[in-house]
């Protein structure tokens, strides 16, 4: 059993919420790069998302499509490693301070 | 084409009531649970996360997202898009920010979270007018969006109109508090993506089930430029502003923050984000195809002819798709999403004047149950007449560029501080003070001398500040504000909190 201040000043904690902000910060710029990088195109690349795919169908349209299914992917990474690694560490951790 | 548009039909009316007596019903059945303030502000924090999913989904997804994101891609053809792909990517990058500290740090609001360790009073006071002014453009944005939708559907004046949702929301709110508001969220959810889903086939079944074809017709009706970027977005500051006011409002917009208190802890708080990306995707994904339905079945002149802002593309579509029974049905639907919106905001509205303002700054937290509800109930109705008054008022304001308005207010006054208050230890009272009001001033400010107010709307010559959106500047400037002002003052007891304020941030111990 630890008092909130071992537990605060503990490597196991320390190490917890960095790996918390390692996780967030990583997928945060995948998500930046992604979509800044479709917004960017947008505005200075117009061609390149005007090139046609299909007969009609431009680049465009599965690339803005793309855009949300990547966020929903990434989203998804961020809750599974938070609810089966982080949490779990959390409730080890949690189990040790006083009350 | 032949439209019963503005004439009330048998069809549209029963299923506006239809719609009506199932959420007065639902609102019946929660006023009968709500008794607390818990109950009223956070539904008890007994919400699933399936449920939460939807009601964020409910909440999230106005008639801006769906009549004015179908309009915009049928009138605008691809540019629509990049609203839809904007409108979503706030959803996951408020889950890597601010999901856990969110739920683990508050208790009704976003400003508990930002006033945690700073000292309450002048913190809540400006998190309020942050919140406030957020909540009360959203609304005006529905609230015009409902009178004229209204008008149209049903031939009802205008003004009626405002009178007719101010009322049948507060009913819900009133009496069903946050139980009723989250159900009420999730039928309006359930009964668009439905209604999106049924068009969205039905359009298809046109085409030979082959996306590729409706493309073809597009492309041959409105030329090869529909399916291409086109001008909505010219400069790289422009879009990236337009895109930081859309992806990072999400995390300062406290109707939806505050949804994270109706669940039991950050686990169900993160699964529900999750239900809810994926809804709100799937639906920016389909809308567009809708869009596009309508610019070939019904085509732009039909549109523009019945409103210039192509609000009416997706109502239009259903007419031609499944005759007037169809129409009535998506006419409901269209209504219900804003009656809910504006439920949502009004409740996020009430709690700050209430929850923040009287119980936490006045009565310095301490305040009975029953007398906390009643005020909770009193600033609900003030902020009721408060909305039907803005949109009478605002009446004939685009709504789209409303929404825009709130989003850019919205990350520029209450995300910052929020992000600060979370993750820096060297933040003080005046730091957040000061970043809240120059992110709410300036923003309003700047759009105000931007192409939008002052050259479409004032008819001046040249715009005094270039930018459409202007987020890039005024959310910058609340972060830099906000940390200069922490450096050259001292809050000591904001720091020594900042140590026991982890153990809640990261290990919810203490969470409420």
């Amino acid at each position: 059993m630890q008092t909130t201040q071992e537990m605060l000043d503990s490597k196991e904690f320390k190490s917890l919420v960095g790996k918390k902000w390692t996780v967030s910060i990583v997928l945060l710029i995948v998500l930046f790069v992604t979509y800044y990088g479709f917004i960017l195109l947008i505005a200075a690349n117009k061609p390149f998302l005007a090139q046609k795919i299909g007969e009609f169908t431009t680049l465009g349209i599965p690339f803005g499509v793309g855009v949300i299914l990547v966020s929903w992917v990434l989203t998804a990474i961020y809750v599974v490693w938070a609810n089966n690694t982080y949490d779990v560490e959390v409730q080890r951790l949690k189990d040790q301070v006083r009350k | 084409m032949q439209t019963s548009l503005g004439h009330p039909t048998a069809s549209a009316i029963l299923f506006f009531f239809i719609i009506v007596v199932i959420t007065l019903g639902i609102t019946y059945w929660a006023a009968k649970r709500t008794r607390s303030t818990k109950q009223f502000y956070a539904a008890d924090r007994s919400v699933s996360a399936f449920q939460n999913g939807l009601a964020l989904s409910g909440d999230y997804m106005s008639a801006a997202s769906f009549l004015g994101i179908a309009g915009l891609v049928s009138l605008k053809g691809y540019d629509g898009m990049i609203y839809a792909t904007g409108w979503l990517v706030g959803w996951p990058a408020l889950m890597f920010l601010i999901a856990e500290p969110l739920r683990n740090l508050g208790k009704y609001t976003f400003a508990d979270v930002v006033a945690f360790r700073l000292r309450q009073v002048p913190v809540r006071i400006a998190s309020a007018i942050g919140g406030i002014l957020t909540v009360l453009l959203y609304t005006i944005a529905q609230m015009v969006g409902a009178g004229s939708l209204i008008k149209l559907m049903f031939g009802i004046p205008y003004e009626a109109a405002e009178i007719i949702v101010g009322v049948v929301m507060l009913i819900y709110v009133l009496f069903g508090g946050m139980i009723a508001t989250t159900w009420v969220q999730i039928v309006k959810a359930v009964l668009l993506l439905c209604g999106v889903t049924v068009m969205t086939l039905l359009v298809l079944s046109r085409f030979n089930f082959n996306p590729g074809d409706l493309y073809a017709a597009v492309s041959g009706k409105l030329g090869q430029t529909a399916l291409e970027p086109g001008g909505l977005v010219t400069s790289p500051v422009d879009a990236v502003s337009l895109g930081l006011a859309l992806m990072l409002g999400l995390l300062g917009l406290p109707h939806i923050l505050m949804r994270f208190y109706t669940v039991a802890d950050a686990k169900t708080a993160r699964k529900s984000v999750l239900y809810a990306t994926g809804f709100i995707g799937y639906f920016y994904i389909i809308v567009p195809i809708v869009g596009f339905g309508a610019s070939v079945l019904v085509g732009r002149e039909v549109i523009t002819g019945i409103d210039k802002g192509g609000n009416m593309a997706a109502p239009l579509l259903a007419e031609v798709l499944g005759g007037t029974p169809f129409l009535g049905f998506i006419a409901a639907v269209a209504f219900a999403t804003i009656l809910a919106v504006v439920a949502g905001l009004t409740l996020a509205g009430a709690s700050a004047l209430s929850h923040d303002i009287y119980v936490n700054v006045i009565k310095k937290g301490v305040a009975t149950e029953q007398e906390q509800v009643k005020v909770a109930k009193v600033a609900t109705v003030i902020f009721g007449i408060l909305a039907v008054l803005l949109g009478v008022l605002f009446k004939g304001q685009n709504v789209a560029f409303m929404v825009g308005l709130a989003f850019a207010v919205a990350c520029s006054a209450n995300f910052p501080a929020l992000l600060l208050s979370i993750v820096w230890k060297k933040f003080t009272t005046a730091g957040a003070v000061t970043s809240i009001l120059t992110g709410a001033f300036l923003s309003v400010l700047l759009i105000i001398i931007s192409p939008t107010i002052w050259v479409d709307l004032l008819h001046k010559k040249e715009a005094i500040f270039p930018l459409k959106n202007p987020a890039i500047v005024s959310m910058t400037a609340a972060f830099l504000v906000g940390i200069l002002v922490s450096l050259v003052t001292r809050d000591d007891n904001a720091r020594a909190k900042f140590e026991d304020e982890k153990l809640r941030t990261y290990l919810a111990i203490g969470a409420e």
